[in-house]
């Protein structure tokens, strides 16, 4: 280990860099659960809510698509502690890209529900299926397998976003590799060590959507 | 909550909001403009003969579309300068940034919409003895432009809110504005529900005018 190479100067900040490496994929997995959950729970009152409901519902999910997920996290960073929730930035940050990507996704959700042909919800009707019977046997599988590209990709997205967290000073991968750049100057050599890293989670979450759309082909009709 | 709202604030500094719009709103146009160009090349190389240009088109798609745009950014505001390609100032190696980023996602657009144009369409222009630039002039190009249309859309409105990420290197942008003021005067709530409606606003209007460029474009007959 020659000091002043690149490796050399990776081996020094290891523990920077792999807490932020930690931060990143921690905040990107809370994210990725609280959206898909609640983007799921949104997606389908959106479809058979009660209506106002419905338009309430609307009402966020247009808003939420129409700001930058930068204003929203810098909004909850700086806005969150006028409404006595006092947090740290890594949850300011976590809860903003939580909003934004569950409106994105109750998007995806809906569209996927709409897009489900009738005969399938008709065939659940005739043998006799409760509504809710036929939401849990017939419209979330056969809704989920469809959703799943957009949904990796929202996937992608949400981990790509992530790195806005380092604007409210949460030491992430990105601000990590910020840091070892602030005591070596290896500009080019850290920027692209972190393109490398955020491809390889990207490319995994990837192949992880592909091997899920194998497993679940049956849904496909 | 008992906040109370005070928007003097806000029109004290309204001019640095609009001009603030107005950047973000410019570079988000020109961005998309040069990534245009830069899909269209992109598009053609994948749908090239040559292996060599199909897989370099692939691999660029790929790696920006996977790496954080954050990352992106800092790296042709901090790498760049290393190699000796000395922007004149901080809007110009964004608008850089934001058209790198652009053509990737152009790029597939117009690569489905290569693969929709009817067959018939170039068979019936070379039946009439056009040459290949000519048939790509007045019959391919026009008919993809209609048909990539509403993703064209889309993809302005997803640009102009990427704008926001300028803030991070200090470009005076909407995000950057609504941070400023929101440091100078801890007017929190103004400043940000400001920066967060002007976006929305905004959006909602790019929308719909190009609403109606669709309309007026949309069908081949």
């Amino acid at each position: 280990m020659e000091r002043g190479t690149f490796l050399y100067e990776v081996w020094v900040a290891r523990w920077s860099l792999l807490s932020g490496f930690g931060i990143t994929v921690s905040s990107a997995v809370l994210t990725i659960i609280i959206a898909s959950l609640l983007g799921m729970i949104f997606g389908i009152a959106l479809t058979y809510g009660w209506r106002p409901l419905r338009w309430l519902i609307r009402l966020y999910v247009d808003m939420l698509r129409g700001i930058p997920v930068l204003v929203l996290i810098l909004f909850a960073y700086y806005g969150l502690s006028l409404f006595k929730i006092n947090v740290p930035p890594f949850w300011a940050g976590v809860i903003a890209l939580g909003a934004f990507s569950t409106a994105h996704i109750a998007e995806t959700i809906r569209g996927g529900i709409q897009s489900l042909p009738h005969g399938q919800t008709e065939a659940a009707k005739s043998i006799g299926l409760q509504f809710h019977q036929t939401l849990a046997y017939v419209i979330i599988p056969l809704a989920t397998r469809r959703v799943l590209p957009p949904w990796m990709n929202t996937c992608a997205e949400i981990v790509k976003n992530t790195t806005l967290l380092s604007i409210i000073g949460v030491v992430e991968f990105l601000l990590s590799n910020q840091q070892a750049i602030a005591r070596n100057y290896m500009v080019l050599q850290f920027y692209l060590f972190a393109t490398g890293v955020y491809l390889l989670i990207n490319f995994t979450i990837s192949q992880f959507g592909a091997m899920l759309e194998r497993r679940f082909a049956h849904l496909r009709y | 909550m008992n906040y109370n709202f005070n928007w003097s604030v806000i029109w004290r500094n309204w001019d640095a909001f609009l001009n603030a719009l107005l950047l973000g709103l410019g570079m988000a146009i020109l961005s998309l403009l040069i990534g245009c160009v830069l899909g269209l090349l992109l598009a053609y190389a994948r749908t090239s003969t040559s292996k060599w240009l199909q897989w370099s088109s692939w691999a660029y798609v790929e790696v920006i579309r996977n790496t954080p745009l954050l990352l992106l950014v800092f790296m042709c505001y901090f790498v760049l300068p290393e190699f000796g390609i000395r922007f004149l100032d901080k809007v110009e190696s964004f608008i850089l940034t934001l058209s790198l980023y652009a053509g990737a996602y152009m790029a597939e657009v117009f690569r489905a919409g290569l693969s929709s144009i009817p067959k018939q369409y170039v068979e019936a222009a070379k039946s009439i003895g056009m040459r290949p630039w000519q048939r790509q002039r007045w019959v391919v190009l026009p008919v993809m432009f209609r048909i990539t249309l509403p993703a064209l859309s889309n993809n302005l409105i997803s640009l102009f809110k990427d704008t926001s990420l300028a803030a991070a290197i200090a470009v005076p942008e909407l995000t950057f504005t609504a941070r400023q003021v929101n440091a100078n005067t801890f007017r929190v709530m103004e400043s940000w529900l400001t920066a967060s409606l002007l976006y929305l606003v905004t959006c909602y209007a790019i929308a719909l005018a190009l609403r109606a460029v669709e309309r007026r474009y949309a069908s081949i007959r």
